[in-house]
């Protein structure tokens, strides 16, 4: 329990570098949108753990020979002033390495305790933080020009080469995520190393010792670093020193990862020394600064222009401020941790720093832990849990998709509605027309049969007058009675109603002409008007005579007098200039 | 996470989109010759393939619309290609609308300006057809953008030349023409020059999207 609080600084430290150095596998990828976070946090997670667990052993024995924390208290206050530094520089926007903090806290821890410091380790570590970067540089510059060679040959489709940089992104993330678990591990768990518990699980394909739990518990801490903070710092990657195209992002990506594990890869090494060359040094080194050098190294190719040295500047402070002010910290911190809290910070054994510290050996049987029904029975419970979230997708992306397909087609209806409504509203204003005309015709009707009434009774009115006078004996009073008849005829034919009537409608039909006519000639009277509107619907001057109630030869002179008033030429026809007006 | 087969369709949309205004670019040539030459049939003809291939160009640039986004593909470059076929969307929606101005207008046109009208369209028209492989070229091979952009800039210029030509002969030597029948011509003219106009809008998107792209 004790061993498991101490070592939460270690987690803490782990959180940090989570937090910070994923960006420098997915950043561009999430903030370019090529990939979302959530997925690569997952990538980054899983694979950060497996390098941490099945590669992270070698960088961190270098660190155990550069000062051997051996005691809890020590490895607890050396791993929480390294975080806070790097937490604090990280808060300030300040580039800053873990690799960096952790040497010099553990300098500082040397420093204090009094236990020598391997001065030929420090020089090899100090070696990698100047080849780490030179090397990503060579790299990047390498694949840079590879890469763009193969572009330019390969003449493939835009939309096509977006597919294969998403999957390029993903590929060279994994690795970088498996590089950074294996090589920077040691950062975050290397203290931890002499105290870690003396135990082994056995899954039966594969063995985990006591040093590899620890490496996995850092590497969960690294994931939740991931999952909680790295988010913002991936989202605004990409535009500290050079504004990298995904194209450069695969390419800056690779070289990182390539140089991460050069540095923690025991068996790169063992081939090396066996085909007679020198072994590589396996050390931690900072993730950012070899990103930085590897970004330099397209720079170089693209031309120096792009590079911004202002940043590189700061990145080079970074080198001598962050192990200065860790060892610092550490030292001080120590002080408190053991004259105030009381608590052994040390051993206080002179460990020679050639040989790592050797454990009392346990019996291997009694500390192996078989973990094969377990670890069955977690694949098995996580399989299960993986199938529950899949078949929970699935429905939701199918419910999704119906819901999609219904919106569409409510709105569908809705459209059809609406046409429909609008065609009903078109037919309702025709009926409206109709009836209206209808109502019109029955008007009409209605005064048709009053007509013929009025009319009947004046005829039966006229026939019963006309026996009257038949009947009369007076000749003179025969001759007054018919003359009264004539009479009552002619104002009959001069007041006609239907007369009235007709003219009222081709007044009402030719409203336009009417009015055009007023305007054009204000001097013409009533009468030439009517007889205007008569010659425009091509009426013959016998049914204009009979019409107006006057003999032919009198529509002639007004004929003549009207086009006189129009001013038309000789020659010029009355009706066609009257129909054309 | 990964659209292959929408990747694909992408594809084979844009190239039958660059294909529709090339084709758009000729149909327009012949239409404008036809009308110039009386055959009114052929004119119609043309008139209704240009509106049908700009119909079809509207329909495959709002499908291409659809699939970058919802498939999220080419995040960063998407807005540019949409701005591109945006912009030669246009000279087909020109195109179409200054040949239904022939077909409503019908504008007089003395024989005397034939063939440089002729010769002002051939030249709209090339730019146009210059612009495509331009644009063909970015999605394959960006360094060869250039090298196709230079055409449309030149056919460009002759076309804003003899567009020139052609309106101070129509003011200043057919004076047995109405100055209704003078301000037409010159509108038609301005139409058709304006087409090599939009190509050139196109090719100086295209520039700068090429060098966006050279990694």
């Amino acid at each position: 329990m004790t061993f498991l609080i101490f070592i939460t600084s270690g987690l803490f430290l782990g959180w940090s570098l989570g937090a910070n150095d994923a960006a420098n596998v997915f950043g561009t990828a999430v903030g370019s949108k090529m990939l979302s976070f959530r997925r690569a946090a997952f990538i980054a997670s899983i694979f950060v753990v497996l390098g941490a667990v099945f590669q992270g052993r070698g960088a961190a024995d270098t660190l155990n020979e550069l000062g051997a924390v051996d005691a809890l208290g020590g490895a607890f206050t050396v791993a929480l002033c390294s975080a806070v530094i790097v937490f604090a520089m990280t808060r300030k926007s300040l580039p800053v390495s873990t690799s960096q903090a952790i040497v010099g806290a553990i300098m500082g821890w040397s420093y204090f305790t009094g236990n020598p410091v391997d001065y030929k380790v420090l020089l090899k570590i100090v070696g990698t933080w100047i080849s780490g970067p030179v090397l990503g540089m060579l790299f990047a510059s390498g694949l840079f020009i590879l890469m763009r060679w193969m572009l330019r040959k390969s003449s493939i489709h835009i939309i096509m080469l977006d597919q294969v940089i998403r999957i390029s992104l993903i590929l060279s993330g994994a690795f970088g995520a498996y590089s950074l678990g294996a090589n920077n591990i040691a950062n975050v768990m290397g203290v931890f190393v002499n105290s870690a518990p003396d135990i082994f699980l056995d899954f039966g394909i594969f063995t985990i010792d006591g040093v590899q739990i620890l490496f996995l518990l850092g590497g969960l801490a690294i994931a939740i670093g991931i999952f909680t903070y790295s988010e913002r710092v991936m989202n605004t990657v990409g535009n500290g020193i050079l504004a990298l195209t995904p194209e450069a992002a695969i390419v800056v990506v690779l070289a990182h990862s390539l140089v991460l594990f050069i540095f923690s890869s025991q068996s790169l090494s063992n081939l090396l020394v066996s085909v007679g060359l020198p072994p590589i040094p396996l050390v931690p080194v900072s993730s950012t600064q070899v990103v930085i050098g590897a970004v330099l190294g397209i720079g170089l190719v693209k031309g120096v222009r792009e590079i911004k040295f202002k940043a590189l500047g700061g990145v080079f402070i970074g080198w001598f401020l962050t192990p200065v002010i860790a060892g610092i910290l550490t030292y001080f911190a120590l002080f408190i941790v053991q004259n105030v809290f009381d608590i052994q910070v040390s051993l206080n054994r002179i460990v020679d720093s050639a040989t790592v510290v050797e454990k009392p050996g346990l019996d291997d049987s009694l500390s192996r832990i078989n973990m094969v029904l377990p670890g069955i029975l977690i694949v098995t419970l996580g399989l299960f849990l993986v199938i529950v979230l899949l078949y929970i997708r699935q429905q939701r992306l199918r419910m999704k998709a119906e819901n999609e397909l219904l919106a569409e087609q409510n709105q569908s209806y809705a459209s059809q509605k609406t046409l429909n409504e609008l065609e009903i509203k078109a037919i309702q204003n025709e009926n409206e027309l109709l009836n209206s005309k209808l109502e019109a015709r029955q008007r009409e009707l209605t005064n048709l049969a009053l007509n013929i009434a009025e009319q009947r009774s004046f005829y039966a009115d006229l026939a019963a007058q006309v026996d009257e006078a038949i009947n009369t004996g007076d000749n003179d009073e025969k001759k007054q009675k018919l003359n009264d008849l004539a009479m009552l005829l002619r104002q009959k034919m001069t007041f006609s109603k239907e007369t009235a009537e007709l003219y009222g409608k081709i007044e009402l039909l030719q409203k336009d002409f009417q009015m055009k006519l007023e305007n054009d000639f204000p001097g013409l009277t009533e009468q030439e008007k009517r007889l205007a509107t008569l010659l425009r619907l091509n009426l013959s001057n016998k049914e204009i005579a009979s019409l107006m109630n006057i003999t032919p030869k009198s529509v002639e002179i007004a004929r003549y007098r009207l086009k006189k008033k129009l001013n038309l030429p000789q020659g010029k026809n009355l009706s066609q200039y009257l129909t054309n007006v | 996470m990964f659209a292959f087969k929408q990747s694909r369709k992408s594809i084979e949309l844009i190239e039958r989109f660059l294909n529709t205004v090339d084709q758009g670019g000729l149909i327009f040539k012949e239409g404008v010759k036809n009308y110039l030459q009386g055959n009114k049939d052929s004119f119609l003809d043309n008139l209704k393939t240009l509106s049908t291939l700009e119909t079809d160009a509207d329909i495959i640039k709002r499908k291409l619309e659809n699939i970058l986004y919802t498939q999220s593909l080419m995040p960063q470059l998407r807005g540019d290609i949409l701005k591109l076929l945006e912009s030669l969307d246009t000279i087909l929606d020109n195109a179409k609308s200054n040949l239904y101005q022939f077909d409503v207008e019908m504008p007089y046109i003395p024989t005397e300006i034939h063939a440089d009208l002729i010769k002002l369209t051939e030249l709209s028209g090339s730019a146009i057809e210059s612009v495509i492989p331009a644009a063909k070229a970015y999605f394959r091979n960006p360094e060869t953008v250039k090298e196709s952009l230079h055409r449309v800039y030149l056919f460009e210029k002759e076309a804003d030349k003899l567009a020139d030509a052609i309106k101070r002969k129509v003011f200043h030597e057919m004076n047995n023409l109405k100055l209704s029948e003078k301000f037409h011509l010159r509108y038609f003219t301005l139409h058709i020059e304006n087409l090599s106009d939009h190509a050139q809008k196109a090719a100086d998107l295209l520039s700068i999207m090429a060098i966006k792209r050279t990694i």
